[in-house]
């Protein structure tokens, strides 16, 4: 199955009420899909097919905020114009599940992937998990439901699948039944839903008297969320036998060198980490699952003894002093006392690979500069001059 | 009017939905629109509520005027708001996870978010069909962040971004059409109206309401703050509106036009400006090309409503 039917897959084993979507390539096979379940029958929900993204989160908005269960999906371009209403499904603790199908962002147009567009919306406050494969894709979106719905957390959630790379690559997947799901995924109610029996104001305005309070709160209870995901995820192990942890390890136990990845690109990372093992290198693979609520302790214990760190951003931040996921990583390792060196590079934009061999690279050049302690700070692979 | 007031108070719903104690400036023709409109929905609504003056001054954390539910999410998103809260009370009734009970969905923004800002949102949800109504309150301008032009500004009118100096003469557009382009969408009721006229107001809420799909109605919202008047000329610039032929009071049921208040002559248009300090600086000759403008289009109206 290829990788958006299986999120659609998902969204139809949740039983959605609303999807409301508008198409955009490498996004379009998901809700094509969604499309078609709902009008055979096979998904009982209303699909609202809106004359734009910034229309399809708005309309998310007001599907969950009166007690729907709701989905989407977008990617890049997508992603960008849905930004301000992305922060008000977080603000108003609307429990919105979206897959993104993570594309580059114009100028020039690519549809192809990257994380571009994820990067752009970092801060937007909703749950953000990575899948690298299609089966992942299937399960994280079957558990970004509970997540998000849960009463403690309330908040939407994004599970990113790598455009094209996930989104149109066909897997052999092992789904669920609906019966393990309905276990699984209690039935969603939204503790304050619009109701002319219980009227409530949603999204009222705050002076600077009360902004930060609000603010403040939200954080708390986004921070607090990671319980509620490593246990959503426990349970979904159970019932599934596949079982997720906020950052994943790969032959990383006695490990010098680590590499750093999120996203599909992982799988060729763990090919590259088999062969440097075989060359007798002490190399490993830590692999970011949680984005946001970011798991600062997991990376602090990842990381272990290593001695250099090599981080792969498939994002460019334009002027700044590395790539996002780089200067995270490094700003969460920065208060430890005994941390590796962090090496930062850039790659895979627009839908460029990165071969097992470049991996390799990476890591000689990672080590390289860590010796060298060479200052400058932007490297980007596989690029030419 | 006065021997109105001894029947007023058994011809309206007396329970107020918009409660008072809202930072409305005083003598606000939105903020009265909203409370008539509210009396009129009653409880079994939920409202959606676009950025500007009426959400500013409802609901000011932590206290609200809304005792119906009510959301804001953000200025250009209503209709669109508007359509996931149809489709999912839809949905939600269908499936048995609620209530079968009748509830109205009913979306409420400004001029500017309205014929400018929230166009693409407010179309996209027309052309699906939702059953909702969408009441566009039109002070004729960007009030809320200080007076600021939008296409719903008439011409001539002075805001600060279209004022008048020494080269302009203030607005160098005419008003955006809206009511056309909601009929335009072919939708089964759209109307204008104005709190001036609270029982053709009220009336209209009912019907709207009452349709199945989408439902627009555009009232026109005198502003003092804006139209720079004292706050006790709300009601009768409303009616000179009217009287005018500026903005007539008109119905359009299933693509057929009705005009509900005729008048054998309209009175100048000078009656009108001349009240408002926003077209204090026009030359008689602007007034007189506005003059022309307004009897040519009442003249169309009227035909259409023939």
């Amino acid at each position: 199955m290829e990788g958006s039917f299986a999120v659609a897959e998902a969204a139809k084993l949740a039983d959605a009420d609303v999807i409301a979507a508008y198409p955009i390539t490498p996004q379009t096979h998901i809700v094509e899909r969604l499309a078609e379940l709902v009008a055979n029958g096979e998904l009982d929900a209303e699909y609202i097919p809106v004359e734009s993204e910034h229309s399809a989160m708005s309309a998310c908005i007001g599907a969950s905020a009166v007690g729907a269960r709701t989905f989407t999906a977008t990617a890049g371009q997508g992603l960008e114009l849905m930004h301000e209403v992305l922060y008000i499904a977080s603000s108003l603790r609307l429990p919105v599940i979206m897959a993104v199908a993570n594309r580059a962002l114009s100028a020039p147009l690519s549809v192809w992937g990257d994380h571009s567009d994820v990067m752009a919306v970092r801060d937007c406050g909703w749950v953000q998990i990575f899948a690298e494969n299609g089966q992942q894709a299937f399960d994280l979106t079957l558990c970004a439901f509970r997540i998000g719905e849960h009463p403690q957390v309330l908040f939407p959630v994004m599970v990113h699948l790598d455009g094209f790379h996930l989104s149109h690559v066909v897997e052999p997947m092992s789904l669920l039944e609906k019966s393990q799901v309905e276990k699984f995924l209690p039935p969603y109610t939204h503790p304050f839903a619009l109701d002319p029996d219980k009227p409530v104001t949603m999204g009222a305005f705050a002076g600077p008297s009360l902004y930060m309070e609000a603010k403040k709160a939200q954080d708390a209870a986004l921070r607090s969320a990671k319980e509620v995901i490593l246990q959503a995820w426990q349970e979904f192990g159970k019932i599934s036998g596949r079982y997720y942890r906020a950052v994943e390890h790969y032959r990383s136990e006695d490990a010098r060198v680590l590499l750093l990845t999120m996203g599909s690109f992982s799988e060729t990372a763990m090919v590259a980490v088999d062969e440097l093992r075989e060359q007798g290198e002490k190399i490993g693979l830590i692999r970011l699952r949680l984005w946001r609520p970011f798991p600062f302790e997991e990376i602090c214990q990842a990381v272990g003894d290593a001695e250099v760190l090599v981080v792969l951003d498939r994002c460019l931040s334009f002027g700044a002093h590395n790539g996002p996921v780089c200067s995270e990583v490094r700003a969460a390792l920065y208060p430890q006392e005994k941390k590796p060196k962090v090496v930062g590079f850039i790659g895979g934009l627009g839908g460029r690979d990165i071969s097992v061999k470049e991996f390799q690279q990476m890591v000689t050049r990672g080590l390289e500069r860590a010796e060298k302690e060479i200052k400058e700070e932007v490297e980007i692979i596989g690029v030419r001059e | 009017m006065e021997r109105f007031a001894i029947y007023v108070p058994r011809l309206l719903p007396q329970k107020e939905y918009f409660a008072p104690g809202h930072r409305a400036c005083l003598g606000c023709g939105e903020a009265l629109a909203v409370r008539l409109v509210c009396k009129a929905l009653g409880r079994q609504v939920i409202v959606t509520n676009a950025t500007g003056c009426i959400e500013i001054i409802s609901s000011p954390l932590p206290y609200t005027s809304w005792r119906v539910p009510w959301i804001h999410s953000l200025f250009e998103n209503t209709a669109a708001t508007a359509s996931g809260i149809e489709a999912g009370l839809k949905i939600l009734t269908k499936k048995g996870k609620r209530a079968a009970k009748k509830v109205k969905v009913v979306a409420m923004a400004g001029d500017g978010g309205t014929s400018d800002i929230g166009l693409q949102a407010l179309s996209g949800a027309w052309e699906r069909g939702h059953d909702f109504l969408y009441l566009c309150f039109d002070n004729e301008a960007y009030m809320n962040t200080g007076i600021q032009r939008s296409s719903a500004t008439p011409f001539g009118a002075f805001t600060t971004t279209s004022p008048a100096g020494k080269l302009s003469i203030g607005q160098t557009t005419w008003k955006k059409n809206m009511p056309a382009i909601a009929v335009a969408h072919d939708i089964p009721y759209v109307a204008t109206a104005c709190p001036s006229y609270p029982f053709d107001l009220i009336d209209k809420v009912n019907k709207a309401a009452a349709v199945t799909g989408p439902a627009y109605l555009h009232i026109l919202s005198p502003c003092p703050t804006g139209w720079r008047y004292t706050p006790d000329l709300t009601i009768r610039l409303g009616r000179l509106a009217v009287e005018t032929g500026i903005f007539p009071l008109y119905e359009v049921e299933n693509g057929k036009y009705k005009l509900n208040f005729d008048f054998p002559r309209l009175r100048p248009v000078g009656d009108y400006l001349s009240l408002q300090g926003r077209f204090r600086h026009l030359p008689q000759e602007v007034i007189d090309q506005i003059q022309a403008r307004v009897n040519a289009e009442y003249q169309k109206l009227k035909k259409k409503a023939a």
